[in-house]
């Protein structure tokens, strides 16, 4: 899951400039959520991490965080898995 | 009816789909002759007026021509022609190519577009691969302008004025890349004002306009007539809200539109649609924020509807991460709520003007 933290940051550090983004760091507390970063997100995470973000998953609390965007990753490998 | 269509395109695009983009050619199309093996080449007769007639109907234009770019742009600038064209392109590739970076440059789609070249070479290239867009044969250009693809319902003031919102767009993405920060402070540095308004009827053209024209970021794709929109704005059980946004380059015009049901204590977002030139502004959001705030006053419920297409999943995000919750589904259909326990403070990179009746 290092990994995986590591290739969101960076993916995330194109819109937070030279702000060393931390894991827990709430990235919509700066400002407001545009549909267009939200978009590129979710895109984002549905193309290197090979999952589909369902309906459901979209909770703005599953992706406020670095580490919240892990733990869905997480939960939803493991769906996969297990099954 | 005129047809100019020609080649394999003639039956698959709607004609009643209006065109948004006309993409020019330039050797033997724009001017006679070839600029790199002929000493002069010269303007083909009206086609500066079929230029500035296509820009007054708010009708965008562009340039595919494989030849030198240097070269090409100058004599456009000798012929004063430059600043007609958004993202031109001019260079080696296979036209269709070239008209897909264009159609992801303005953000449209192909079937949107019209291309006029004089080669059935390149038609046919560019039709096999695009199969929605609009070939057209510069030999019938004398009637281009009569074509009905060419002429929309209404030409709104936003529509006059449609190229050189795009051109200030293009320097603020310029401005963008080379800006060395976080977005958040990039949108501070634009000094951007939002205006959300009730809809007077000068509005309706733009607001009709808006709905036909805006596919992405529409919730419902629910399409009104003028008639129905001047109802819905002197209605009491409606508010027909629409937004404009200006900044330091000059303004986006009408970019936003809002249709809510108003019953005693339950509103429902019939629609809500945004301009794709201010995806990336959080223009959208305002709006449900400014909403939620009002329906927290009148101490009613908020609902919205949604409908799935295969484009506007950026706006179910967008309900989505505003804190709505889905209610109900069938099908494609969605009914959302938002409990208006948590409502974030506006951003503080926009600044805010509401005149609501």
């Amino acid at each position: 899951m290092k990994d995986a933290k590591d290739r969101i940051k960076t993916f995330l550090s194109q819109f937070f400039g030279n702000h060393e983004l931390q894991e827990d760091d709430d990235i919509f507390a700066a400002g407001f959520v545009n549909s267009m970063f939200a978009m590129q997100l979710i895109l984002f995470i549905e193309k290197e991490f090979q999952v589909t973000i369902e309906n459901e998953d979209l909770d703005l609390d599953n992706f406020r965080t670095i580490n919240a965007i892990a733990h869905l990753l997480e939960r939803k490998t493991t769906v996969i898995a297990a099954t | 009816m005129i047809s100019l269509t020609s080649g394999q395109s003639e039956n698959k695009r709607d004609s009643s789909k209006p065109i948004k983009c006309v993409v020019w050619d330039l050797d033997n199309t724009l001017w006679h002759g070839v600029l790199l093996e002929d000493e002069q080449v010269f303007l083909r007769e009206d086609v500066v007026s079929i230029i500035k007639t296509l820009d007054s109907r708010g009708i965008l234009q562009s340039l595919v021509s494989k030849n030198e770019y240097a070269k090409a742009m100058s004599k456009l600038e000798d012929l004063g022609l430059h600043d007609y064209f958004l993202y031109p392109q001019i260079n080696w590739n296979t036209k269709s190519s070239s008209i897909q970076q264009i159609a992801q440059s303005i953000n449209i789609g192909v079937d949107s577009i019209a291309f006029i070249d004089d080669q059935p070479f390149e038609r046919e290239e560019v039709s096999f691969s695009l199969p929605d867009i609009l070939c057209i044969d510069a030999a019938n250009l004398e009637q281009l302008l009569e074509m009905p693809e060419m002429n929309p319902c209404f030409i709104t003031e936003d529509a006059k004025q449609r190229r050189l919102m795009y051109l200030s767009d293009i320097k603020r993405k310029q401005e963008e890349e080379e800006f060395v920060g976080s977005s958040a402070e990039f949108l501070a540095t634009l000094k951007m004002s939002l205006t959300i308004a009730s809809a007077q009827e000068d509005d309706l053209q733009r607001a009709e306009e808006l709905t036909v024209r805006t596919n992405q970021l529409n919730t419902t794709g629910y399409t009104y007539s003028y008639e129905e929109l001047d109802y819905f704005r002197q209605s009491d059980q409606h508010k027909l809200l629409i937004a404009s946004l200006n900044d330091k380059y000059g303004t986006y015009g009408t970019i936003g539109l809002v249709l809510v049901d108003c019953q005693v204590s339950l509103w429902t977002i019939k629609l809500l649609l945004m301009s794709c030139r201010v995806m990336s502004r959080g223009v959208g959001t305002v709006m449900l924020h400014y909403l939620m705030q009002l329906a927290q006053q009148h101490n009613v419920r908020l609902c919205a509807e949604f409908v799935a297409n295969d484009r506007n999943r950026i706006m179910y995000i967008t309900y989505k991460f505003a804190g709505f919750k889905e209610i109900e589904k069938t099908g494609n259909r969605v009914m959302f709520e938002h409990d208006l326990t948590h409502i974030q403070p506006y951003p503080n990179y926009m600044n805010l003007e509401i005149r609501d009746r």
